[in-house]
């Protein structure tokens, strides 16, 4: 008995799905709208809560900018046309993620250049300090002094 | 000095290189925990105030829309009845008034009655208010959260934005100063 509670239990723990903030009233009924939405969604920025998407996120204004962006895309916007909506307004701290630009080129190309660099230094200390010589041993040094003292006679 | 000891203190610094830029690295974070972006400038600066036309809050004052901004310099104050932050900063929206500097309202999401009792109980400085049920006009001035002021220079384009409850102090050091270079020919 207490089996079979558990394994329903369970049974109905992975049926869960993740827990959005996207609320039943703000979903469109088209669902490659909504698939869209959603995908707009994760990237922009609820800007009062920082460092949660508006589609995580429970704030006013995060809801507010679902559902802007739902308007829009009904409207017939195209996904950059969105997003060029809000950073006209908001600056690229909407976007989660940076846009490449002037700006922002520490941030996208820092990381490979500090890794390019410490390669080229790895490869040039090769270069100028070839690995050392490993010293004969007593017994080689022997041998060598023998067939030596033997090539002279 | 031998050339030997030359060579092991370049090492000794090289390898104090990962430790320096660690502690540059622990410096920017530090920093950075006390940044607070609602302070970020905002992206709408120098840009034209977006097109609105709102409806009236109070009976005997009218709406606010988009052709009521510009002409002379002024602000524009985003409130709300339910913002204790708003109510806070209330005190000062009045003094503004009563020096005759320009002043007009946008209530966001606020109920009409209680946006009505707010000012009713507190005093009302506008010149204009309007009604931003939806938030919409508070998107598209850059709004993150109520209170927020923004400066308007004649032409209606926005020049600066203050995030958060205005105090006589600020209204000192941040706005009069600017409201004053605007207003200069």
């Amino acid at each position: 008995m207490i089996r079979h509670l558990l394994l329903g239990l369970l049974l109905a723990l992975a049926l869960t799905g993740p827990a959005w903030a996207v609320n039943p009233d703000e979903r469109l009924a088209d669902p490659v709208l909504e698939a869209r939405a959603r995908a707009l969604g994760k990237s922009l920025r609820c800007l009062v809560c920082q460092n949660q998407s508006i589609d995580d996120s429970n704030a006013d204004l995060a809801h507010d900018l679902r559902v802007l962006v739902r308007a829009q895309l009904t409207a017939g916007d195209s996904d950059a046309q969105v997003l060029a909506y809000l950073q006209a307004r908001y600056g690229d701290y909407v976007l989660l993620k940076p846009p490449v630009d002037p700006a922002t080129w520490a941030l996208w190309f820092g990381p490979p250049a500090v890794l390019l660099i410490g390669g080229g230094v790895l490869v040039a200390r090769r270069r100028d300090h070839p690995a050392a010589p490993i010293p004969l041993s007593a017994e080689e040094r022997a041998r060598l002094d023998l067939l030596m003292t033997d090539a002279d006679e | 000095m031998p050339p030997e000891n030359k060579s092991t203190l370049g090492r000794r610094l090289l390898f104090l290189l990962p430790v320096a830029a660690f502690v540059a690295l622990a410096v920017t974070f530090a920093l950075g925990l006390g940044h607070d972006p609602t302070m970020l400038k905002s992206a709408m600066i120098d840009k034209p105030a977006p097109a609105f036309a709102l409806e009236p809050v109070m009976a005997d004052k009218p709406g606010l829309a988009r052709a009521d901004l510009g002409g002379k310099p002024m602000l524009v104050n985003f409130f709300a009845s339910w913002c204790a932050p708003c109510r806070v900063e209330h005190a000062t929206l009045n003094g503004i008034a009563a020096s005759g500097i320009p002043l007009v309202g946008i209530a966001y999401k606020d109920k009409l009655e209680n946006a009505q009792r707010f000012l009713g109980d507190l005093g009302d400085p506008y010149q204009k208010i309007g009604l931003d049920l939806d938030g919409r006009t508070a998107i598209d001035f850059g709004v993150y959260g109520v209170p927020e002021t923004y400066i308007l220079d004649r032409e209606g384009r926005i020049r600066f934005r203050y995030a958060g409850s205005l105090s006589d102090e600020v209204l000192k050091t941040e706005i009069l100063p600017r409201l004053a270079a605007l207003e200069r020919p």
